[in-house]
């Protein structure tokens, strides 16, 4: 008779002294495992709920200017310098980690138009309303007046974007100096933005309440619109990684949306914050700034319920697992509910109810020419090619 | 000086004589050069990829081979198994005689494989179908990453042989007792215990800890490894069942009148009254759900984290004597006096499902760990065991001259049932296969009849209790030998039981989710996709995914007339046209393939049949 009894040694399994970590044997075999679906669900629940819980995006209100912000601009060496130029003509420029300003300038007599920092990140024009282009140093303190006529440069090298008064976004070749193409939308674009990522992509932010996203070899269609917004957009900027972008509006929200999905994922909103005139993702991905017309630049996570500082490896992997959880079962009903509720402020909600049910009769009219005419001869326009008038070479 | 073991076959030989060009003696530290001369064998074959991945050593190296090799002086992040097996040359110059990655067993890896590939998924996008793909090359890399995972687990399973045709089944408890290592032969014991009549026992989920109670009242819990007593009272009422809730701290008595909980000391927490008369209990760990069934025919589910009743369902078959779980998919088996065995769910208020199994009634059911058999037991004197995934058909029956009761399985498949007071047990040729009712494994009689059965989890032991009291049996091969440490680990401590405690309350699944395939949820739902479909298209007016008409693209050079467009629209349409025949033609040729072999011999109606 050959006879072996299963038995253990518990020094292999117990831990020797109070110090040590406790050991604990895997065996992945599925048959341990039951129920693996159903309990990775209520994780995955679980784990949106926490998002929802811990989603506090804001983070500070820089005060100090005297008048509306209408631009800001990028330090692109120093991730915690930012310039803002405002509505009096004022130049500040702060610090985001102390969260104060650094230095004030009285650049223009009349609104700062536009900032916009040298790649190297010594010095900074600003481009004001009484028609004057200036260059300043970056530090302080005393500043030069030395005014040398340039465009405002909006691109990548070589290529340069710009959108005009009459409805049109125009590309330009820098090495030829010529005009390269012209696309003419419905209605007046106010910024457009590059991504970093994919360098022939460009965001345009329309008067239409949309962005459209354009490929710059095909500018016949945009690649997609995005439709969130209840007022028109203002300004535009992307995410360092080109995955997302982030958008200002008339309406006092900010919207993040991801680049090939034609929804937010993210609005955020306060009390205090009037219209967002201008918008920026800093080169961390982990922040974005908005300066508004009530004098204020607020700072804001890019991900709400992301615990900031360094993490320890076992948070991390919670995170991680949480994350891979949340996308694996994001299709899920509840989940999705829970997910995608977020608390709007009373005049956007509205205002979201009566654009759906105008958009709702648009095309239910749409639906009705179709079905009541000659088959064919009311064309099918996709939503896309809807908003294009006109691609002119 | 040289010790390394002889290199493999596919090694150049050494220079002969004949080559003119001297070899320089090669540094341990240096790669392999290539052979330039012309007479050395030319080896295994080399890709230029393998010879840029090799690392940069020292500097001499470099400057000599900077033309051959890239520039780049990484290490190479590719696994060591692509590497050129002639380059594999270890310190003392040996070579592995195994080249390329080790080989893995395929049954190991089908037991990872969770994605089902017969299943058709509904027609969808390219998109999506591309990242079906992408998931699928993902799982099969998983799944052989788990299997060669098994490598690390430390223990083996237990075994029993006997030599030169003995039969196991006479081989006594005191034989393995005698000889098997001290600690196992402690595991066996038996509990004198006659004055509180015949017991029924119950083990913890991990296997430590052991409650028993007695019909006249007796009631205990200790930790029988240690035999350290929790406590013992005495219940002043009759104990028909007994169970631990998740964890050693709490015990659910089915008492004469009323259903109480415990707690491991001793003292009584609760007394539910809405479940009275109850005769069996089973407790299902990952719903936190203790099923109750009653003689009034009322199986109950009270959920034991919050204290509520889920579900009151009326079985409507009279007295309710027979219960067990299907540990796989949380389904609760009612064995009933028609010879039906019924299967229950909390989220619904007819049965899912009818299983005539005996031809009297049926006295006991039993369902394996992993959910693919069911024995019964029955009036008739047979004991049939089932094939619950898939066919309901009996997978054998075996005619007993007692009726066998109490069966129970353990984790690796041995089946145990009572005669009267003698305890049989069968095994299986493997893990996967039933057990076979032929020939029993081990044999044992005890001191007065068998009133429950249950094989201590992650142990080789057996619990039986009968009217003498408890005996513990030694049962080799009976449990599994690797616990994973997260799910239930025996030697947790109390940091590691809280812990794990509360981890559980937090994924406890919600009784809505059981169902007889537990893996419902990752299904596609078909049906709300489908009708999501329809109200998409009827609310726009079209299909926007149906395919466009073709229009015929505008060609330069006169050969865009109206004449060739409409020829170029006329081919494409005759295209399709032919592709609908052909499909038709072929599902036609399937459909008389499927019907032919049926029909074995020709019948006078066949001319009826369409």
């Amino acid at each position: 008779m050959k006879v072996k009894m299963l038995s253990r040694n518990p020094d292999n399994y117990v831990r020797e002294t109070k110090l040590d970590l406790q050991r604990v044997p895997r065996n992945y075999d599925p048959a341990l495992h039951p129920f693996e679906v159903p309990r990775e669900y209520i994780r995955a629940l679980n784990a949106t709920k926490l998002e929802r819980v811990f989603a506090k995006p804001f983070l500070a209100s820089l005060d100090g200017h005297r008048d509306g912000v209408n631009c800001l601009a990028k330090h692109p060496e120093k991730l915690a310098t930012v310039l803002s130029g405002a509505c009096d003509g004022e130049v500040r420029i702060w610090n985001l980690t102390q969260r104060n300003c650094i230095r004030t300038i009285q650049a223009h007599e009349g609104f700062v138009r536009g900032i916009c920092t040298r790649f190297c990140g010594t010095s900074f024009f600003t481009v004001g309303d009484d028609k004057t282009v200036k260059q300043w140093k970056m530090d302080g303190p005393g500043y030069g007046d030395e005014e040398e006529p340039l465009h405002t440069i909006l691109g990548k090298t070589f290529l340069l974007g710009s959108c005009a008064s009459d409805r049109n976004i125009v590309l330009y070749d820098m090495r030829q100096a010529t005009p390269l193409k012209k696309v003419i939308l419905d209605m007046r674009t106010n910024t457009i933005c590059w991504n970093p990522m994919e360098a022939f992509i460009f965001t345009a932010a329309n008067e239409d309440y949309n962005l459209y996203t354009f490929d710059m070899r095909a500018l016949d269609t945009p690649v997609m619109v995005h439709m969130d917004h209840v007022s028109a957009v203002l300004d535009v900027d992307y995410s360092p990684t080109g995955k997302e972008f982030v958008s200002a509006s008339f309406d006092k929200s900010i919207r993040i949306f991801p680049v090939d999905k034609s929804r937010s994922r993210e609005v955020y909103h306060t009390k205090r914050m009037q219209h967002v005139i201008c918008v920026k993702w800093t080169s961390d991905s982990k922040y974005i700034m908005c300066g508004s017309d009530e004098m204020n630049i607020r700072l804001w996570k890019a991900n709400a319920s992301e615990k900031l500082g360094v993490l320890t490896s076992r948070e991390k992997a919670a995170k991680d697992y949480n994350q891979k959880l949340k996308e694996k079962f994001q299709h899920y009903p509840h989940i999705k509910r829970i997910a995608r509720h977020r608390h709007l402020p009373k005049s956007i909600y509205s205002q979201i109810q009566e654009q759906r049910i105008m958009k709702e009769a648009r095309r239910r009219k749409e639906v009705n020419r179709i079905k009541h005419s000659k088959p064919g001869s009311v064309p099918l326009v996709s939503e896309k090619k809807k908003h294009v008038v006109a691609v002119v070479k | 000086m040289e010790t390394a073991p002889k290199p493999g076959k596919d090694v150049p030989p050494k220079k002969d004589k004949l080559q003119t060009k001297r070899k320089k003696p090669r540094r341990y530290w240096e790669e392999e050069t290539v052979p330039t001369t012309a007479g050395a064998s030319p080896g295994p074959p080399r890709n230029k990829k393998n010879r840029e991945l090799r690392p940069q050593r020292p500097k001499n190296a470099y400057i000599l081979k900077k033309s051959r090799i890239s520039k780049k002086p990484q290490v190479p992040k590719k696994p060591r198994e692509w590497k050129n097996p002639e380059s594999q040359r270890g310190l003392s110059g040996a070579q592995d005689p195994f080249p390329g990655p080790a080989p893995v067993p395929v049954e190991v890896v089908q037991k990872f494989c969770r994605i089902d590939k017969s299943r058709k998924l509904p027609h969808s996008k390219a998109k999506t179908r591309s990242r079906l793909e992408v998931a699928e090359a993902k799982e099969e890399e998983t799944s052989i990453k788990a299997a060669r995972s098994e490598l690390l687990l430390a223990e083996e399973p237990g075994f029993l042989e006997g030599e030169d045709g003995e039969d196991t089944a006479k081989i006594c408890q005191a034989d393995i007792v005698e000889a098997v290592d001290i600690a196992s032969a402690a595991k066996h014991f038996d509990l004198n215990l006659r004055q509180f009549g015949p017991y029924r026992l119950n083990y913890s989920r991990t296997g430590r800890h052991l409650a028993f109670g007695g019909r006249r009242g007796h009631v205990a819990a200790l930790d029988w490894v240690t035999k350290k007593l929790m406590c013992e009272i005495n219940v002043m009422e009759a104990v028909r069942d007994i169970r631990f809730l998740h964890s050693e701290a709490l015990l659910a008595v089915a008492q004469n009148r009323w259903l109480h909980i415990y707690d491991n000391q001793g003292i009584e927490l609760h007394c539910i009254r809405r479940c009275d008369r109850v005769t069996r209990l089973e407790f299902l760990p990952f719903h936190f759900l203790l099923a109750t069934a009653s003689e009034t025919g009322f199986l109950t589910y009270l959920d034991v984290s919050v204290g509520k009743i889920v579900a009151a369902l009326n079985a409507r078959a009279g007295r309710l004597d027979v219960m067990s779980q299907n540990p796989y998919n949380a389904v609760i088996h009612l064995g009933h006096s028609n010879g039906t065995v019924s299967l229950w769910s909390p989220a619904m208020k007819e049965p899912l499902a009818k299983i005539l199994c005996h031809r009297g009634g049926v006295r006991a059911v039993a369902v394996d760990s992993t959910g693919t058999y069911m024995a019964t037991s029955g009036l008739d004197h047979q004991l049939k065991i089932f094939d619950l995934r898939g066919t309901y058909q009996p997978l054998s029956t075996r005619t007993l001259p007692h009726g066998a009761g109490h069966p129970a399985f353990s984790q690796r498949g041995l089946l145990v049932a009572g005669m009267g007071d003698v305890v049989n047990i069968w095994a299986g040729q493997g893990k996967a296969s039933p057990p076979s009712l032929e020939q029993p494994y081990l044999t044992h009689r005890l001191s007065g009849p068998v009133h429950g059965l249950q094989f201590c989890p992650f142990e080789d032991v057996l619990g039986v209790g009968h009217t003498g009291g408890i005996t513990s049996m030694l049962v080799p091969g009976a449990g599994e030998p690797n616990f994973d440490g997260l799910e239930s680990n025996p030697y947790r401590s109390r940091k590691q039981r809280q812990e794990w405690e509360v981890k559980a309350l937090l994924e406890k699944v919600p009784a809505e989710l059981i169902c007889l395939d537990p893996r419902a949820l990752a299904e596609v739902d078909v049906i709300s996709l489908e009708q999501g479909k329809k109200e998409q298209i009827e609310r726009l007016g079209y299909d926007p995914q149906a395919k466009a008409p073709f229009q015929p693209k505008p060609k330069q050079k006169g050969r865009s007339s109206t004449a060739s467009l409409v020829k170029r629209k006329r081919k494409v349409m005759d295209e399709e046209h032919r592709d609908k025949v052909r499909q038709s033609l072929q599902q036609q040729h399937h459909k008389e393939a499927k019907a032919k072999p049926t029909g074995a011999r020709p019948s006078a109606l066949d001319r009826f049949v369409r």
